[in-house]
């Protein structure tokens, strides 16, 4: 398994259509990914869920990757989170 | 007349009919279903066209409202196509063997619920998108025809709220206006309205049915609709809808063209700008620089004396914000009609011809030098011209170089970065016209100030009523004069505009075109109708005498 931290930059957070964009990238990959915040958590694959968690800007997010392409996964999905977030 | 007040989005007004816009009703049949198979297999056909619907809704708001607006209906289909969103609706329709309709309604509506929830306000408004999503899944279940619900006939449309389906639905062409009860100015109806500039009011809470076919007018100046409204009333916000109308197809029409004329002679259209605050104007006029900045409002706005730190800021802001935009700010023109208590001005027999402008400033150079060491400074953050006023003498000019100089070797020592300036002088004065030969030689361009030639050249005071009937704004010694500038600025190798109120007047443009006039700088507003003669002048034919 491979975990990311991250803080969300963006002045409107993770919210509804850069999240599509997430979940879209995220859906590319065959590994399970969790975002945490604080004890909180959903599946990045899934829309409602992640826009439901509210992360607001100055927040700051665990990613946590699990499955056979992790690796690839985790690199692609921070550089997405930083170009975006 | 009933007047009812709301939230107004746009400067704008409507005039037309109303027309009360009514959503379906949603009946849901809330029995039990004999198969569920079937029902789910309606769901999901029923998703797949919502989801291909939002499509069609993404691919239109791109084409009338941006991208901005559009954005939504992807968002949209992204919402239709979460699992956990249809795995609930499905469940539903399983285990509890409900209609697609009732589970479609029960799943959102939860999903709409825990977003209305939410303390972010951002978030909140997303409800309605669930809410949305969820009429276009019913719409299809329920076979509702949503297109004609606007009528025929161009009207503004008034309706409890509208959802950003509805509102992107709509035919535009039909459309005066929009008021709605409900909606905030976050909504999306109401940055659909101000991308597709339609006069619309929200939070309007006295909306009636009773309204529904009569003649109203949608002031968006003062946020309220008149219904039967007086003809006094029709006639005067006709008259400023159509100068409003006026003035945006030229804004139109104009932005972002180069001020041209047919036969390829490129003018310099510039703004004039009295402070910082103008800035807005220049950007929304497109004006290609600014050809005088009034550097006055810095010492008219101030107690005493304004410090070098705050001018570098009021300087430094607008040539940044402009870069790079040529900005041009003429140093400091008070005395004459603009007096200051701090500057302890002796009171003049005849101020107009007096100690003013560069005159003071080569007095007071301590006082003069606090606002070139500002100026170059700013010149650092983009693109300017420095610019001095009231000048009769060479040697005026040669001394407020040395003084521009000593100020610049200053500041490099001090360590402060300095940029590329143009310098230039004001021509508005008759000694000026006549030794614009020898003066050309110490700068790189002249602005024309008109207001102030006029004056001297005629002999005329503006001001004075009883001479009216000697006043010519055209006189021809004026005409003759900008001529003699024009013509020893280019021997010369500078170039010359004009700053002065005569630039604006559109019946001269062709005259100072042809006269070799490199650039009009103007009051923001005639920037654009400027720029309209400019693009229809066809100088390769002879001109028209009148």
């Amino acid at each position: 398994m491979k975990e990311i931290n991250f803080t969300v930059t963006d002045p409107l957070g993770i919210h509804a259509r850069p999240a599509g964009i997430l979940v879209k990238e995220a859906k590319k990959f065959a590994s399970k990914i969790t975002v945490w915040k604080g004890d909180k958590s959903c599946d990045m694959k899934k829309l409602l869920a992640l826009m439901g968690m509210a992360i607001k800007q100055g927040e700051n997010i665990t990613v946590q990757f699990d499955g056979a392409d992790e690796e690839d996964c985790a690199a692609a999905i921070e550089k997405f989170l930083k170009e975006n977030f | 007349m009933i007047v009812a007040t709301g939230k107004s989005i746009l400067n704008r007004i409507g005039i037309g009919k109303i027309k009360i816009y009514k959503a379906p009703e949603y009946k849901i049949n809330e029995g039990l279903i004999e198969d569920p198979a079937h029902e789910v297999q309606r769901f999901n056909d029923a998703v797949q066209k919502a989801i291909d619907q939002q499509g069609v809704l993404y691919e239109k708001a791109l084409q009338t409202a941006g991208e901005e607006s559009a954005a939504i209906f992807e968002a949209h289909q992204m919402m239709l196509e979460d699992d956990d969103l249809q795995d609930a609706a499905r469940e539903i329709i399983t285990s509890q063997k409900r209609g697609a309709e009732y589970a479609t309604k029960t799943a959102f509506d939860e999903y709409a619920q825990m977003f209305a929830e939410m303390d972010d306000p951002y978030m909140k408004a997303r409800s309605a998108d669930l809410i949305d999503v969820e009429m276009a899944v019913l719409d299809v279940l329920m076979g509702n025809d949503t297109d004609s619900l606007q009528g025929t006939e161009p009207s503004i449309l008034v309706a409890e709220d509208l959802a950003p389906s509805e509102t992107v639905k709509l035919d535009k062409s039909l459309l005066l206006g929009m008021i709605t009860r409900e909606g905030s100015s976050n909504s999306h109806t109401a940055i659909l309205a101000r991308s597709m500039n339609l006069p619309s009011l929200i939070q309007c809470k006295d909306i009636d049915d009773s309204w529904d076919g009569k003649l109203a007018i949608l002031d968006g100046y003062n946020g309220c609709v008149y219904i039967e409204p007086t003809k006094d009333l029709i006639d005067s916000l006709t008259a400023k809808r159509n100068e409003d109308l006026k003035k945006e197809a030229l804004l139109q029409e104009l932005k972002g063209k180069p001020s041209v004329t047919l036969d390829g002679r490129k003018v310099r259209v510039y703004a004039n700008i009295g402070g910082p605050s103008d800035l807005g104007s220049v950007h929304e006029n497109d004006a290609e620089g600014v050809g005088l900045f009034r550097s006055e409002f810095v010492y008219l706005n101030s107690k005493e004396a304004p410090s070098e730190e705050e001018q570098f800021t009021a300087y430094k802001r607008v040539v940044e914000t402009l870069a790079p935009k040529l900005v041009i700010i003429r140093t400091c023109d008070i005395g004459a009609d603009k007096t200051i208590d701090y500057m302890n001005l002796d009171k003049e027999e005849n101020p107009a011809l007096g100690f003013r402008a560069i005159r003071i400033c080569l007095t007071r150079k301590d006082f003069f030098k606090t606002q070139l060491r500002a100026l170059l400074r700013a010149s650092a953050y983009g693109n300017m011209g420095i610019m001095f006023p009231m000048i009769i003498s060479r040697w005026e000019v040669v001394e407020a170089k040395a003084i521009l100089e000593e100020c610049k070797a200053e500041l490099l020592r001090e360590g402060h970065k300095i940029g590329k300036y143009e310098l230039g002088i004001m021509v508005e004065t008759p000694a000026s016209v006549l030794c614009a030969d020898e003066l050309a030689e110490e700068v790189d361009f002249f602005s024309l100030g008109t207001n102030d030639l006029t004056q001297y050249t005629c002999a005329i005071d503006r001001q004075n009523a009883k001479l009216e009937r000697f006043s010519d704004t055209h006189h021809p010694a004026v005409l003759k004069a900008i001529q003699m500038t024009v013509d020893a600025g280019h021997r010369h190798g500078a170039w010359v505009g004009i700053c002065g109120e005569l630039g604006a007047d559109p019946t001269l443009t062709e005259t100072f075109l042809r006269m070799g006039v490199d650039e009009l700088s103007v009051n923001a507003k005639s920037v654009l109708p400027l720029r309209k003669i400019i693009r229809s002048t066809d100088l390769s034919k002879p001109a028209i005498k009148d």
